[in-house]
């Protein structure tokens, strides 16, 4: 089935709008950075800094669904879940449910999965999101619910690393058990042309609003924050609405405005020629770009839900809420107002860092010392080239701290832009801190005078005529000088300071 | 030491105290009696013969230091196989389960352990707790000690006929809709269903887990409460325990014994839960209970509960749903049986490990579970079961305001023979038609022996329920009727019943000179 997607028909684009109106919705799962996992005392591989690569090395009997074992209910988590529902906008449910979901797969321990059904703990909400040129556009929020996630299977003996011609499966349930909160949109109509670009900045919005909570570690290509894009067209004119596909997998921010964008032309291609949309659910696979059909989904799903009777009811006290309501911090546009000043950034430098999805990164930076223009020019410009060279999202390559720790290197002469440039590349492929690639690779600036002196001197001798030229006052001759000085010093040489001495020996 | 066996746990924790007997002794003598009448009744399936003689030897150095952990230390204690423990198999008498060692002690095994009581072995019950019988069990039906060719009752049959044959003092039991009440009731024993909440559920393995609960089983009233007092009580590791503060039910039975009358005491007779279809030895000995109680001083009311009709219906919506749920996770994949028929896919093997590692029961109520859960009749079968339990929880409720205690037959009938249900799952679940409502509401019931029918010379048990969260109650009418049954009879009723283990005679060489009816 997966091969079919390479051979789906798109509309373009533009022909596709005109003659279909397309209809949103996102279900965005966030894992909690809680210590303990939603039901058990296990340590949750999704809280700062926790190793979970030994499989099966965090689990309670609870996460492996042992008999006789009973959930329990964190609190953390339901305060966490509350405090989201409150920055969406929700309101929240004096009394909610948790119900089983039950189907089998081997990476469920229990064969359901804890979950709420039809009382979530938050309900009807919205979210301001901002365009990349400035405009606003409200979300609205369906519900936020808590839930537990799944194991993970490894098939092993494939040549895909897929099920399909694998000889066995190996089940880690580390993941299983690790807090979400579903948060689920109503549909998103009037979107029109810029349906992909308000899916992706309803994610990032999101993703703003779980780290400024710091409820999450909100990285998408690790999972922590993972979306669902439901898209749907119409014929302009039709009331009803068009059969949906839901895309998962969709895991950067870029993804998420490709991935609506395919679904749009691929679906109104298919209606054009006749045919009709598949309710299914469908894979989004980055490297091509493209989306594959996964498994039909239809209403009739039936996961059995009933309330899960191992647990009571979640009734935060209204004191509880208030506390954490009044706790709350600013929202992520007032924190970017507030920001933009700070900083005295202009309205097109502010909205390139927050289109370039690297706000938050640079806020860090700063936060370690940096000053905002190199933080900005560092995010802007390096960084955020390899980021789309490789297609990910720039803040999965580095992290501020180092930013910020490169930024003082250059700061205090240490290093040149040329070298802090290669000495990014060697944090970014994972050799350790800035200090310790300069340590590693041996990348300092030489500072001491006596090393470019000598080198100065023997490429003056070895170019008297270059010598001569200087000394007849033609001042730009020294280029050649110095290029040789600094290919001598593997470029680890502050270039003005070898003009100044280049200058300097040649009229000794 | 031949009375050794004899004794309740009360006299035999005396005895220890005094230091006229050993653990090691009690022990010993409770292990050999297994031993001799095993063979008849299979009780047990799992003795701990060893683990249970060392950790006697132990309590008794501790006893000696002056350290002994409980007034009940050094007692045997037999533990329903659906209970977790950490040093014995845990099967739930299910092929699924077979030979599996859970990583932890249920907690209300960990709190006997921690009291000091010596578990024997795992006893005998109907799979996955489904069933009146013990005939569902895969290892095998326990026999009645009564009558060897009748049944023990269900699901917990082991445990009642571990305690009736005086295979141990006392037992742990798990009752669902009537699991310890019932099979208590036939083997002429004494059984507890605490309130729900009331005894932790942590480490029982779940069959239905909004109506399982956990509790004793004894022969004497004070000592179902001397096992309710440790066994009860808050668990941080179970969410719907009750974080009350319990009176002690052992306090409860001894100052019911001691007052020997029921004065101003409201009993409840519940209209719905006797006449029609109830066998008439048992009508006859529940009435002569009635005035009993009466003539110790209760009033006698009868009180009408108009939705108890529709419990069993309900409850054989709401149990098979839980139970289809809780039941997934035996696919093979962790834990448990696993048959791969080879070249097969995950869910091939998953699908073959569950239909030939369940029994014919278990399979029905997943099936019926599952069926009741579904899109489309979820509102009809389980919504409207969830509805009639609100129903029998307010005719409780009404009744309560009319009496402290209700009361009714235990069980329609006595033990039935083996056979006679297996084969008809209606006629089966009728059995519990008693039993059900104080599942669905929640509260305590109680079943202690009243006599013998007089037709099959059976023990016949009463069924004393309360309003939730007063489990003292029942301790404390119950061990007054108890009291005043044993001043009328001069022994308690189990002492009438037929000795076991003496070869069985060779058929056509005469009979047992007792009329025993093996």
């Amino acid at each position: 089935m997966a091969g079919a997607s390479a051979k789906d028909v798109l509309m373009d684009y533009d022909e596709a709008l005109e003659r279909f109106e397309p209809v949103l919705g996102f279900e965005v799962h966030v894992e909690l950075s809680t210590a303990t996992k939603m039901f058990s005392a296990a340590p949750n591989p999704a809280a700062h800094g926790a190793d979970s690569s030994v499989p099966n090395s965090m689990v309670a009997p609870v996460d492996m669904g042992l008999p006789g074992a009973l959930p329990l209910v964190n609190a953390q988590a339901v305060r966490y879940s509350i405090s989201l529902g409150l920055a969406l906008g929700c309101s929240i449910a004096p009394s909610s449910r948790f119900a089983r979901k039950n189907y089998f797969y081997p990476d469920l321990g229990k064969n359901y999965q804890i979950s709420q059904y039809d009382e979530p703990i938050a309900f009807e909400g919205s979210v301001e999101v901002e365009l990349e040129d400035g405009v606003t556009w409200t979300v609205p929020i369906e519900r936020a619910h808590m839930e537990e996630d799944a194991g993970k299977l490894t098939h092993v003996g494939g040549s895909t690393g897929r099920i399909q011609g694998a000889d066995h499966s190996l089940v880690d349930y580390n993941r299983a058990g690790v807090p979400l909160v579903e948060i689920v949109t109503k549909p998103i109509y009037g979107t029109e042309h810029r349906a992909p670009e308000i899916g992706k900045a309803y994610v990032a919005t999101i993703r703003d609003i779980v780290r400024s909570l710091g409820i999450s570690e909100a990285r998408m290509d690790r999972g922590n924050l993972r979306c669902d894009a439901n898209v749907s067209i119409r014929p302009r004119g039709q009331a009803r609405l068009g059969t949906r596909t839901e895309t998962k997998n969709v895991n950067s921010l870029r993804s998420v405005e490709r991935a609506v964008r395919y679904e749009i032309q691929r679906q109104a291609a298919i209606l054009a020629a006749g045919g009709s949309i598949v309710q299914e659910t469908r894979h989004w696979h980055e490297d091509t770009g493209t989306t594959s059909a996964g498994r039909p989904k239809s209403d009739a799903d039936d996961y059995r839900y009933f309330p899960e009777p191992d647990l009571l009811p979640v009734q935060p006290s209204p004191e509880l809420i208030e506390e954490l309501r009044a706790a709350l911090p600013e929202s992520p546009v007032a924190f970017r107002k507030r920001l933009q000043a700070d900083y005295g950034f202009t309205d097109s430098e502010f909205r390139d860092i927050v289109n370039a999805g690297v706000l938050a990164e640079l806020e860090a930076t700063v936060a370690k010392g940096a000053a905002p223009a190199q933080a900005r020019k560092w995010w802007l410009g390096e960084i955020l080239r390899i980021a789309n060279a490789r297609g990910v999202d720039a803040g999965t390559l580095v992290s501020p701290i180092h930013v910020s720790e490169l930024i003082a290197l250059v700061e205090n002469g240490d290093l040149t832009d040329r070298l802090a440039r290669q000495v990014l590349e060697g944090v970014v492929a994972g050799e350790g801190s800035p200090e310790q690639v300069v340590a590693a690779r041996s990348l300092k600036v030489v500072s001491d005078d006596s090393a470019l002196i000598a080198a100065i001197d023997t490429a003056l001798a070895s170019q008297p005529d270059v010598l001569q030229k200087i000394k007849d006052g033609k001042v730009q001759a020294a280029g050649a000088v110095i290029g040789a000085v600094m290919k001598a010093m593997r470029g680890q040489a502050d270039a003005a300071r070898v003009r100044e001495l280049v200058l300097e020996r040649a009229q000794a | 030491m031949s009375d050794l066996i004899h004794w309740t746990a009360a006299e035999l924790a005396g005895h220890l105290a005094a230091g006229d007997v050993s653990s090691v002794e009690a022990t010993r003598a409770h292990l050999d009696r297994i031993a001799e009448v095993e063979p008849d009744v299979h009780a047990f399936l799992h003795v701990a013969g060893e683990a249970a003689m060392a950790r006697a030897a132990e309590i008794d150095r501790l006893r000696a230091a002056g350290e002994a952990p409980s007034p009940l230390a050094g007692v045997p204690v037999a533990i329903k196989d659906v209970l977790c423990t950490a040093d014995m198999p845990s099967t739930a008498a299910s092929k699924i389960l077979e030979g599996w060692i859970p990583p932890y002690d249920a907690t209300p095994v960990a709190r006997l352990r921690a009291a000091g009581l010596i578990p024997l072995g795992k006893t005998n019950m109907d799979e996955f707790a489904m069933g009146s019988s013990t005939e569902y069990s895969a290892y095998g039906p326990t026999r009645n000690p009564w009558d060897l060719t009748r049944i023990p009752g269900g699901s917990g049959g082991g445990s009642a006929a571990a305690v009736a044959a005086f295979e141990a003092p006392v037992a742990l039991g798990s009752d669902t809709g009537g699991s310890i009440r019932q099979p208590a009731s036939v083997t002429g024993s004494v059984g507890v269903k605490p309130t729900y909440g009331g005894v932790s559920r942590y480490g029982a393995i779940a069959l239905a887990s909004s109506l399982d609960q956990v509790g004793p089983v004894s022969r004497t009233v004070l000592d179902a409460g001397l096992i309710h007092d440790v066994i009860g009580g808050y668990d941080p590791n179970d969410a719907t325990s009750l974080k009350d503060e319990w009176p002690s039910m052992a306090e409860a039975a001894r100052r019911g014994a001691a007052q020997g009358s029921l004065d101003g005491v409201r009993v409840g007779v519940v209209k719905q839960l006797n006449g029609e279809g109830f066998q008439e030895g048992v009508r006859a000995r529940f009435a002569e209970s009635l005035e009993r109680m009466a003539a110790a001083g209760a009033e006698i009311v009868e009180v009408e509960a108009p939705h108890f009709e529709y419990a069993i219906s309900a409850y054989y919506l709401i149990l098979p749903a839980e139970a289809s749920s809780n039941l997934a996770k035996y696919d093979s994949v962790r834990f448990g049986l696993r048959v791969d028929p080879g070249r097969s896919t995950t869910e091939q093997v998953m699908s073959v490990s569950r239909e030939r590692g369940f029994g014919p029961e278990v399979k029905r109520r997943i099936i019926l579970g599952t069926y009741a859960l579904s899109a489309g009749y979820y509102d009809a079968y389980y919504g409207s079961a969830q509805q009639v339990r609100t129903l029998v929880q307010r005719d409780f409720t009404a009744a309560f305001e009319q009496a402290d205690v209700l009361v009714s037959p235990s069980t329609p009938t006595t033990a039935f023979r083996f056979g006679e249900k297996v084969d008809d799952p209606l006629a089966m679940y009728l059995n519990d038609v008693t039993t059900i409502p104080a599942n669905l509401a929640g509260v305590p019931g109680m079943s202690l022996p009243i006599g013998l029918a007089p037709e099959d010379g059976l023990p016949v048990g009463l069924q004393i329920m309360a309003p939730a969260r007063e489990d003292a109650r029942l301790y404390r009418v119950g061990a007054t009727l108890e009291a005043l049954q044993d001043a009328e009879w001069g022994a308690p009723l189990l002492s009438r019943a037929p000795e076991l283990g003496r070869p069985v005679p060779v058929p056509g060489f005469g009979t047992e000179p007792d009329g025993g009816t093996r």
